[in-house]
This record gives structure tokens, C-alpha cells and sequence, in this order.
């Protein structure tokens, strides 16, 4: 049986109630504390970032604008700069990204497009795993196993492709009898290798995710129409997925310039600019503040963080574009849905 | 049927009346029979691809080692891969026009770009085992530590003990601010929206682009330099802390973004307060997620070598007290014996990276197993819910990547 609230006559007339958005009682503890958290990790996190560009102000100051042009590092001789590690920075990145991008695309477009159904998310797990490796086990994975057949191929492209300035190898002759094989080793193609093992599955990721995303109504449509399924693929996941490639792929740039172990393990450091990749010898930022920094003074402690703090304004700017792109690409997924 | 008219047909056609046109042959047209490249595969096609494949693997071993003198592994792998391609083209070709046989050259393209990318990642795995076997096979190994044991002595002395303790205990540091911290942020960044918020979300956002020798190189100035503390496992964790906590916090983020708002306003209507809700709501919704966030940053924090490199300091004995001076982790314990370059110290390197390999793998699995959504009874092919937690994948969220968008189809 229903029955009718009883009207309560001496009730206050019924006016709408008060509605205040202010937290009160146990919620205004829970609203300020957990605010109190994130002023601590702003606090933490932005304040290394202040506290990096601070240190590198001296030196900043001190070279001018020499800093981004000396290559040299000798801190005796008061003669610093980071021309050549920036420069080797971006070559070994450079390297990584070529190796990595088409391998990632593929591996992406295979798990998304080609994978039987039942595979894919073991597929997807072991790509996960693959990001999950320690960056020294890739380094010793360079080291040890890629470094020599990697030597063997930088001496072919020397003796056959060599006229191009990325492929020269100086002081060493290909077509000697005994070839110097050290002069092709701990290059900075190798070191790219290893490094390009650790961005792939990261940029692979970010591509799959963006490819699963695709309109299932277009993808049917273009098989209806009579695509094949490369065609399928080629006219509509690659386009829509387009943003997620370009953004995966910064991302993974962001990953490989700041890398270091890899780089430390394989690479013999030399500072010279260069864009001879096949050749012994390179250096990178973080291959550099990681092999200076126990002997360093005050002045090139600061020399070095102001390196840090450099590539860590690239990072930031790579991730940033990367984000971007990827967050655009996928405003619009879910129009049709 | 297709009428397809001619064009010699007389125009001036006015008396004739009901032409009828003979169909031709259109190279356009949609084939007769269903397309091979879709729906199941016959064993023709089968045995055609595994066929192009197999021949191009034994035309790659007749080239680099009896034809051309192209010795080594890279050129098997390129001819292999250019062989297979060139077989594939041809079988494709006598059947199908040239749409289907660049339809086919693209499907072998991503198989075999795939399996090359699955060989990359078995031989890393494997190289390393096999090369540390040596000196996993020794007991002692797993309960000793290095204290007075040279680099060229044998494997029946030494062990990782030390690493093992230090790495989980620097870890441990690690984890016990990131955890609180970072999932703190999240609900903060979640929970309570406004200009502040958004400003703690974009520097930590930014701060995820922080290389981890640069955060090394921080707490090294800091804590080591300026405040003039020794090395200590205490310094290496609070150097791994700075790089997992923008990892951490950014990634639940992500995990709590998705939780629906359905669910939200359903305990607030109910009366429910706002800590309650998030307490009682949001956080056990996003559970798995949020496991899945902090293990495998946890596993990235353990695989990190560059901060640990510049403070722990590297000790060859077993270190308990974090603040009680110099200690050794596994990725250093790596690191430092293959430098020195000796034999048998690199073996022990490598039987070292596979216990952290394996450390790894099993955190992995652990957050594999959490993330995956519980089987129901109700028929497999039954609707996942339209947000499902466990699909924002933390891995990939560890970079500036948005919330994965609500779709029907998300393996």
C-alpha cells in the first residue's frame, strides 16, 4: 500500500535549499591535505627542473654562447662546450629513430591489422615486456652480440658507400687484408642499434593504441568497396592513425635522447663533431655527465648540469610536440561512434 | 550485368531499336570469386606464404654463403628479408593481378617485420641467460656476496646477494614516497579540478621528459655535494624517487581520468562525502589500473641504472642500513663488472642482468595478472563495459599520452 506523505501545515514555507559547493567537515580535511600533496610534488618535481636551469645560469654565463659551440671538455683548460655531445646526442637518435620507426610502424600495423585475434594480446603484452627491459641488458645485448656483425656490416657500407660523409670511416682502410675491425666498432651506429631497441616498443605502443582506434565502420567500408586489406590499411588505419605514428615516434625520440647506459657501455667516448657514424668514438650528454661527474669540480658540476639541463629542455620540447600531436589526432575518434 | 556500351556503336541509331550490348571483360570489376586476401586462408594460400618464406630463407643461405662473399649475420637477415619479398611478389603474381600481390607483399612485410622485432627481443633475453649460465649454475651465486672476491677468481665464489638486498631496499625507498605522492597527485589532479590542478598536471607532465641521469645528476648536487651526505642507498633511492614520481603520478592520473563519472555522481547522490567516494568508489574501481601503474613503474625504477650509478656509491658486501654509506644494486653490480672487462667477472655480469631480467619478468607478469579483467561465467562474447579501467594501458600512459578514448573495439 502506497501512502501519501502526510503535508505538514506548520512546516516552514518550502523554499529551495541553500546549495554551497564549499567542502565541509571531513571532506574540507580530505580537499586540503590531498591539495597539500600536490603542492608537494609540484614543489618536488618542479623545483628540480628551477633548480637545474639555476645552476646551468653560471655557466650559461660564464662560456656564452660558446657553450653550445666548443666541443671540446677540458675543465684544466677552463675550455668547455657541448657541441659535440649535442651533436652526438642527435646522431645516435638520429640512428635509433631510423632503425626504430619502421620496425615499430610494421610491428604496430601487424598487431593492430595482421595478428590472428587469438595472438594479439599476448602480442601486445610481449611488446609491453620488450619496454619493460633494463636499458643494460640491452647494452650488453649491443655489446656483446650486435657489436661485431654490426662491425662487419659499417665496413661494407664504408668500402661501397663510403663517399657519403655519414658512412666515411677515417684512418682505416676496408679493402686491407686485415681489417681493422676496432676502428668500426663502439661506434655511434652501434650504440644507436641498442638504443633503438629500447625506443621501438615504446613507440610501438603508442602506434598500436592509436591504430586499434580506427572506426571499425571505415575499416568494413573500405573492404566492402573491395579493398584489399593492404588497401584497407593503407586508406584508412595509416591515415587515421597518423597523428598516433608522428606522435609515437617523437616519443620515442624523447626516450632515445636521453639515454644513457646503452650509450655508456657501447660507445668509447671521443668529442669531436662528426657525422661519421660507422667510426669509433662519440659521446653523448648523458654518456658524458655519467662519465665526468665523480672527478668534477663545483664549476664543471655545474657545467655538467647545465648540460643536463639542455637536454633536458629537448626532451621536453620532443614530448611536448609528441603530446600534442597525439592528443589532436585522437580528438576526433569518436565521432561516429 | 554490366552494359557496357562501345563506342563504335552506331549513333545515328535511330531506327534500330533495342540494342542489346555483349557484356566486356572490366578489369575494374569485383572478381567472381571471393577475394583470397580475406576470411580464412585456404592450405593453398597457406602452403603458398610459408612456401615464399621458406624458399626465401634457403635462396638467402644459397646467396651469402656459396654465391656472393657477404659473410655474417646482417647480410643473411637482408637478403633473407629481399629474397622473400622478390618469392612472394612472383607466387603472387602468377595467380593474382598486381593489387593482390602488393596486397600479399605488405602482408609479408609486417610478418616478417614482426618476427624480426620477436627474434630481437628472445635473442636479448636468451644471449643474456646463456652467457651468465656459468655462473648461475653455482649455488652461491644467489646467497653470497662479493666481499674479497677478485675479478678473475672462479664462479664458486661471490654471489648478487648484496645487489639483490640493495636493489630491493632502494627500490623500497623509492617506492614508499612515490606510492603515497603519486597516487595523491592523481586524486588531487582528478578529484579536485581547478587552475592549480591543471598547473601541478602540466609540470608533472613536463617533468616525465626528466632523462634519469639528469635526476641522478640532481640528487648527486644535492644531497652528495651540497648537503655534503656520503653515497648511500638512501641517496639512490631518493634518485630513483625523482624519476618514478612524475612516471607514477602521471600514470594514475591517466587510470583515474577513466574511472566513469556515472559511477562518481552515483555516490554522491547517495549521500556519500567526497573522501568516501574516492575511497570507496573511485579507488577500488581503478585498482587494477593503478596496480598495474606502480609495478611496472616499479620495474623501471629497478632497471635504472644511470641514477644508481651517480649515488648508491658501489659496495662489494652486504649493506642493510640505507644511510650506513656506499651500496650496490643490480643494475650496478652489472654495470661496474663489465667495465672491468675480465672473463669471468663478465659472466657474472650477465648471470646478474638475468636476475634482474627476471626480477623484471616477474613484476611484469604480477602486473599482467592484476590488470587483466576477472572472467565472468556469462558467455565469452558478452559487451565489456563501455570505460574499462584495465584497457588504459600504463605502460604506454608513462609518456604525455591522453586517456584512451571510449570504442567499441579495444582488444
Amino acid at each position: 500500500m502506497t501512502t501519501l506523505p502526510i503535508q505538514d501545515a506548520s512546516a516552514a514555507e518550502a523554499a529551495p535549499r541553500k546549495i554551497s559547493r564549499k567542502a565541509t567537515g571531513a571532506d574540507k580535511v580530505f580537499v586540503s591535505s590531498i591539495r597539500v600533496v600536490g603542492s608537494v610534488v609540484l614543489v618536488i618535481t618542479g623545483g628540480v627542473g628551477v633548480f637545474l636551469g639555476w645552476q646551468a645560469l653560471p655557466t650559461l654565463r660564464h662560456y656564452g654562447f660558446g657553450f653550445f659551440t666548443e666541443s671540446a671538455w677540458q675543465p684544466e683548460a677552463d675550455v668547455l662546450g657541448i657541441a659535440a655531445v649535442l651533436t652526438g646526442t642527435l646522431m645516435v637518435a638520429l640512428v635509433a629513430m631510423s632503425i626504430a620507426f619502421p620496425l615499430a610502424l610494421i610491428t604496430a600495423l601487424y598487431i593492430s591489422e595482421y595478428a590472428p585475434a587469438r595472438l594479439r594480446s599476448l602480442l601486445v603484452s610481449l611488446v609491453d615486456l620488450m619496454a619493460a627491459v633494463p636499458s643494460i641488458i640491452w647494452g650488453l645485448w649491443g655489446s656483446y652480440l650486435i657489436m661485431e656483425h654490426a662491425a662487419g656490416l659499417a665496413m661494407w657500407l664504408d668500402r661501397n658507400l663510403g663517399f657519403i660523409p655519414f658512412f666515411e670511416v677515417k684512418d682505416a682502410d676496408p679493402n686491407a687484408a686485415v681489417p681493422m675491425l676496432s676502428r668500426y666498432s663502439f661506434s655511434m651506429f652501434v650504440a644507436g642499434i641498442a638504443v633503438a631497441m629500447m625506443v621501438l616498443p615504446m613507440a610501438c605502443a603508442v602506434m598500436r593504441q592509436v591504430f586499434s582506434q580506427t572506426p571499425q565502420g571505415e575499416k568494413e567500408a573500405a573492404l566492402a568497396l573491395g579493398a584489399t586489406r593492404w588497401g584497407m590499411v593503407r586508406s584508412v588505419v595509416i591515415p587515421f592513425g597518423r597523428g598516433g605514428i608522428i606522435g609515437g615516434a617523437m616519443l620515442g625520440l624523447g626516450r632515445a635522447l636521453g639515454e644513457t647506459i646503452a650509450v655508456l657501455l657501447i660507445l668509447s667516448p671521443s668529442f669531436e663533431v662528426k657525422p661519421r657514424i660507422l667510426e669509433i668514438g662519440g659521446n653523448t650528454v648523458s654518456a658524458l655527465i655519467a662519465g665526468r661527474f665523480g672527478d668534477a669540480s663545483s664549476s664543471q658540476l655545474s657545467a655538467l648540469l647545465a648540460a643536463g639541463f639542455v637536454l633536458f629542455l629537448i626532451t621536453l620540447v620532443v614530448n611536448t610536440i609528441a603530446a600534442t600531436i597525439v592528443n589532436r589526432s585522437r580528438s576526433g575518434a569518436g565521432t561516429d561512434a | 550485368m554490366t552494359l557496357a556500351p562501345e563506342a563504335d556503336v552506331p549513333q545515328t541509331a535511330g531506327d534500330v531499336v533495342g540494342q542489346t550490348f555483349l557484356p566486356r571483360y572490366d578489369d575494374d570489376a569485383a572478381p567472381v570469386v571471393p577475394r583470397s586476401s580475406l576470411g580464412r586462408l585456404t592450405a593453398d594460400e597457406k602452403f603458398v606464404r610459408i612456401g615464399s618464406v621458406v624458399s626465401g630463407l634457403a635462396l638467402a643461405w644459397l646467396i651469402t654463403q656459396r654465391l656472393l662473399p657477404l659473410e655474417g649475420l646482417p647480410w643473411f637477415v637482408i637478403v633473407a628479408f629481399a629474397c622473400t619479398l622478390a618469392v612472394t611478389w612472383v607466387t603472387a603474381a602468377m595467380t593474382d593481378g598486381a593489387v593482390h600481390a602488393r596486397d600479399r607483399l605488405a602482408a609479408t612485410v609486417m610478418t616478417t617485420g614482426a618476427a624480426l622485432v620477436g627474434i630481437v627481443l628472445v635473442s636479448a633475453v636468451v644471449f643474456v641467460a646463456v652467457k651468465g649460465w656459468g655462473a648461475l649454475t653455482h649455488l652461491n651465486f644467489f646467497t653470497d656476496d662479493m666481499s674479497g672476491v677478485g675479478p678473475k677468481d672462479g664462479f664458486d665464489q661471490g654471489g648478487v646477494l648484496h645487489a639483490v638486498i640493495g636493489s630491493l631496499i632502494q627500490v623500497g625507498i623509492a617506492v614508499a614516497i612515490t606510492l603515497p605522492l603519486g597516487i595523491g597527485t592523481a586524486v588531487f589532479m582528478t578529484e579536485v579540478p581547478g587552475r592549480f590542478a591543471k598547473i601541478v598536471r602540466t609540470v608533472v607532465e613536463a617533468m616525465t621528459a626528466l632523462p634519469s641521469i639528469v635526476a641522478g645528476l640532481f640528487i648527486y648536487t644535492v644531497f652528495i655535494v651540497a648537503l655534503g651526505y656520503p653515497r648511500s642507498g638512501l641517496a639512490a633511492g631518493l634518485a630513483i624517487s625523482v624519476m618514478m614520481l612524475p612516471i607514477i603520478a602521471r600514470a594514475s592520473d591517466v587510470v583515474l581520468r577513466v574511472v566513469p563519472g556515472g559511477l562518481r555522481e552515483a555516490s554522491l547522490a547517495l549521500g556519500a562525502s567526497r573522501w568516501r567516494t574516492v575511497w570507496h568508489v573511485v579507488l577500488p574501481t581503478a585498482r587494477p589500473g593503478l596496480a598495474t601503474a606502480c609495478i611496472l613503474g616499479i620495474a623501471r625504477g629497478i632497471g635504472e641504472t644511470s641514477p644508481v650509478l651517480l649515488t648508491s656509491g658501489n659496495a662489494q658486501f652486504v649493506v642493510v642500513n640505507p644511510t650506513d654509506g656506499v651500496m650496490n644494486s643490480l643494475p650496478l653490480f652489472v654495470y661496474s663488472l663489465v667495465r672491468t672487462g675480465e672473463p669471468n667477472a663478465v659472466a657474472r655480469a650477465f648471470a646478474g642482468a638475468t636476475v634482474l631480467l627476471a626480477v623484471v619478468m616477474v613484476l611484469f607478469v604480477t602486473a599482467r595478472l592484476i590488470a587483466r579483467p576477472k572472467r565472468t561465467k556469462t558467455p565469452r562474447r558478452t559487451r565489456r563495459p563501455a570505460v574499462d579501467v584495465v584497457m588504459a594501458d600504463p605502460l604506454v600512459e608513462m609518456g604525455p599520452v591522453a586517456p584512451p578514448a571510449r570504442t567499441e573495439e579495444n582488444p
